[in-house]
């Protein structure tokens, strides 16, 4: 290995710079010398160099399900990357409920829904629930927090009803379901919503999901966004630091 | 055969406890009618057609009689007396009352005569006979095909699901997924539509996270199956479900229109869809009548308690659930060959011995519920974008599977927690899945438990704390351990939820001809 990272990047397989990917895909043709072919100029107009069709088996009629390697011939520069990303130091919960009532005197109201007509609680439930996620205690178990969970299928305008009547500091938006899009648009639409009643910079705005990042949440005029894998200290410590003083720390863009 | 020690006494004494939990329930459910119910009785009378809006016709009827008070006598009544007073047909009669002034004339306060009830029933008995013969003609097509093209006598049989949003997309899909060695083909519903409190019309080609259940989605999917059987002389089942606010319109139209399988449950419209637990239970009720009828198997929802609880603290909620989705089952008429219980492969994954506490469950499930088609769920919550790694959870599912003669397998998909899956995705499940199957075929049968050990201890501490529970829930009732949070680590309270206001007490003369039938009255 070598001990500093290279400006232009190629995928490493067992040595540097052999390119070496993987891909699987499904053509719609029969199996036979045919299809293999069209997978091999098919990998080849993704830039993989001696494609080797390893797997060509028929996985519906007249569907050829395929795995080719192959030298990648593409790079990537990483010097210039810009990655917005939530970075804010991680705090105990201790620290946390320390600092909301040190400085704030008082809880830090959180509203959190599943909008639109997704179903699926297992994000919003994950980050403020009790039991929380991944052995780390959701937003109810933290003294200094009062979180509400409305659970799925919420409308925007019924959730900022909800942050209103509760005085809410932050309002979270979960979004599972990715079909055509509607994440993104169901969140856009929240935003809107706010700006439309004048009501945007009274809430800290947080949007979370497996396909949610920082930047697509910025995108959408979220405070930030919070992908797969985010534990409910992640997003306790954020409003924290966003809420609770420390203005330096608030999320690089 | 590999068998963990059951203590027959203590499944008997929660069978017990759970026909308790059924039977408080009852007593609710007989005293009451609701929107749904009602609709789907319009429905098996044979009245059909939505307004230029696409409202159906039985909804807009069935909500004019609620809003006029008229509803606690029944929607069956209200079109029988009005055949009798106006002639024409019942389809005649459904249309004058939800469109026409005549329902206006009616005082719902004035008393009504037996004579006029016996009179109403009367005119309701052809189109009574004719709905039961619909439920039976349709089962007995189901039963020829299958006497004619055998399903696999192997379990576990291997269920797929098809997610595109788009009927005529799912029926290629479910074509290749048979093709490919799928027994069951689940068309997953688009995700709001349990909220709906009316069933859409016609074939659809826009859904969110799947496709609606419409009637004539089911006759579509059903031809495309058809076709399947009949081209690899193997019958490939169909499933859809029977959940939501319209669950027991869906059990009709499943019934009359030969699908094999529905998701139905008792309880998991309140714990996961917010729907008001008296709506659930009377809706749950009325919706098994029909499936025992049809011989419809049902698959019940444990499998979702794991999504929200923990599944090696809570994995006895699952069982205790079960012993009560058995017992409402029964009280319906379902038999036990229709009662496909649900559970999952949930704890996570990385726990040491968390495969052996998987066997346990699996295992002693199967021994209690043994005459019962148990539906084995794959893993969701612990599935990660690492499709490799889940392609190997999913493989020690299925072994658990096979080893422990599981019946329906609802096949894991490797990606899972990625995107609805592909059409490749589904076709690796299978061909793992096929693998796993024929290389421990008879693994069961070949090995036995350590006497003690880790994996018979885990089934009985889940029996014991299953039992515990039961006794508590019926200790509290059923109404109040829900609003405690005894399942799933939710809590739903008795008038909250969706779909409250559509409960109705029933009127001393309410009259449902098609129900008291089903009921075999």
């Amino acid at each position: 290995m070598h001990p500093t990272e290279p400006k232009l990047l190629r995928a490493y397989g067992d040595r540097e710079g052999d390119g070496m990917v993987q891909m699987s895909f499904t053509l719609q043709l029969p199996k036979g010398a045919r299809a293999r072919e069209a997978a091999k100029r098919f990998a080849e107009s993704h830039g993989l160099k001696e494609p080797l069709v390893s797997t060509m088996e028929e996985c519906a009629e007249g569907y050829c399900y395929f795995v080719v390697y192959g030298h990648s011939q593409h790079s990537v520069d990483v010097t210039n990357l810009e990655v917005p990303d939530v970075e804010v130091p991680r705090l105990e919960i201790k620290e946390v409920d320390h600092r909301i009532l040190t400085r704030l005197g008082r809880k830090l109201v959180v509203v959190g829904a599943c909008t639109g007509s997704d179903a699926h609680t297992v994000g919003i439930d994950a980050i403020l629930n009790m039991k929380g996620y991944a052995g780390e205690k959701g937003l109810e178990a933290y003294k200094g927090f009062d979180a509400y969970n409305m659970g799925a299928q919420v409308e925007n305008d019924q959730l900022i009803e909800r942050a209103l009547a509760l005085s809410a500091d932050a309002i979270l938006v979960s979004q599972v379901i990715t079909q055509r899009n509607c994440h993104k648009e169901n969140g856009r639409a929240l935003v809107e919503l706010l700006e439309k009643r004048g009501l945007r910079k009274q809430f800290v705005l947080l949007f979370g999901g497996p396909r949610v990042d920082h930047k697509l949440a910025l995108d959408l005029g979220f405070d930030a966004g919070f992908g797969p894998g985010t534990r409910p200290g992640d997003v306790a410590s954020y409003l924290v630091h966003r809420l609770c003083g420390e203005g330096e720390e608030h999320a690089k863009n | 055969m590999a068998q963990v020690p059951v203590d027959e006494k203590l499944v008997a004494r929660c069978r017990e406890l759970a026909a308790q939990v059924a039977g408080d329930v009852q007593t609710y459910v007989d005293r009451h009618t609701t929107v749904g119910v009602e609709r789907v009785m319009v429905r098996a009378l044979g009245v059909i057609g939505t307004d230029d809006q696409g409202v159906p016709l039985v909804n807009a009827l069935v909500e004019r009689l609620r809003v006029s008070g008229q509803l606690p006598m029944g929607a069956s009544f209200a079109l029988g007396r009005s055949v009798v007073e106006h002639g024409g047909s019942l389809q005649d009669a459904a249309e004058r009352l939800a469109y026409g002034p005549e329902l206006d004339q009616v005082d719902p306060k004035a008393a009504i005569s037996s004579d006029v009830i016996t009179s109403a029933r009367k005119a309701l008995a052809a189109a009574t006979d004719a709905a039961l013969d619909r439920i039976d003609r349709a089962r007995d097509e189901r039963e020829a095909l299958r006497a004619r093209f055998p399903p696999p006598n192997d379990v576990p049989h291997k269920y797929v699901i098809v997610a595109t949003g788009n009927i005529y997309d799912d029926a290629v899909q479910a074509k290749a997924a048979a093709h490919a060695g799928a027994d069951v083909v689940a068309v997953i519903r688009a995700t709001a539509q349990s909220l709906l409190d009316y069933v859409p019309e016609g074939a659809t080609t826009e859904g969110f996270g799947g496709t609606f259940a419409t009637q004539e989605n089911f006759a579509i999917v059903r031809r495309a199956l058809d076709e399947a059987s009949h081209r690899h002389q193997r019958y490939v089942q169909q499933t859809n479900y029977s959940s939501g606010l319209c669950m027991a319109e869906i059990a009709w139209m499943a019934a009359v229109e030969r699908l094999d399988m529905l998701l139905n449950d008792a309880m998991y419209g309140i714990l996961f869809r917010d729907i008001n637990m008296c709506r659930t239970f009377i809706d749950q009720y009325v919706s098994r009548r029909f499936v025992a009828r049809s011989g419809i198997v049902i698959n019940t929802g444990e499998d979702n308690y794991l999504t929200t609880a923990d599944a090696v603290e809570k994995a006895h909620t699952v069982l205790s659930s079960q012993f009560i989705n058995e017992a409402f089952a029964h009280r319906a008429g379902l038999k036990d060959e229709q009662l496909g219980l649900g559970h999952a492969y949930e704890i996570n994954p990385w726990i040491e011995d968390s495969f052996l506490m998987e066997l346990a469950q699996a295992q002693m499930v199967r021994q209690i519920f043994s005459r019962h088609p148990i539906k084995w769920m794959p893993p969701t919550k612990h599935k990660t974008g690492d499709i490799f790694q889940a392609h190997v959870h999913d493989a020690m599912f299925n072994l658990v599977g096979i080893t422990t003669n599981q019946s329906i397998q609802l096949l894991g998909m490797f990606s899972e927690a990625v995107h609805n899956p592909l059409l490749m995705d589904r076709y690796l499940s299978l061909k793992a899945t096929r693998y796993v199957f024929t290389a421990a075929r008879h693994l069961g049968e070949e090995i036995s438990f350590k006497p003690g050990g880790r994996i018979e201890q885990r089934a009985q501490l889940v029996l014991a704390e299953a039992h515990a529970q039961l006794e508590d829930v019926v200790g509290r009732s059923i109404w109040n351990a829900i609003e405690e949070g005894a399942f799933a680590d939710v809590k739903r309270s008795r008038t909250g939820g969706k779909g409250f206001a559509g409960i109705v007490e029933k009127a001393p003369g309410y009259l449902n001809p098609v129900l008291e039938k089903l009921e075999g009255k």
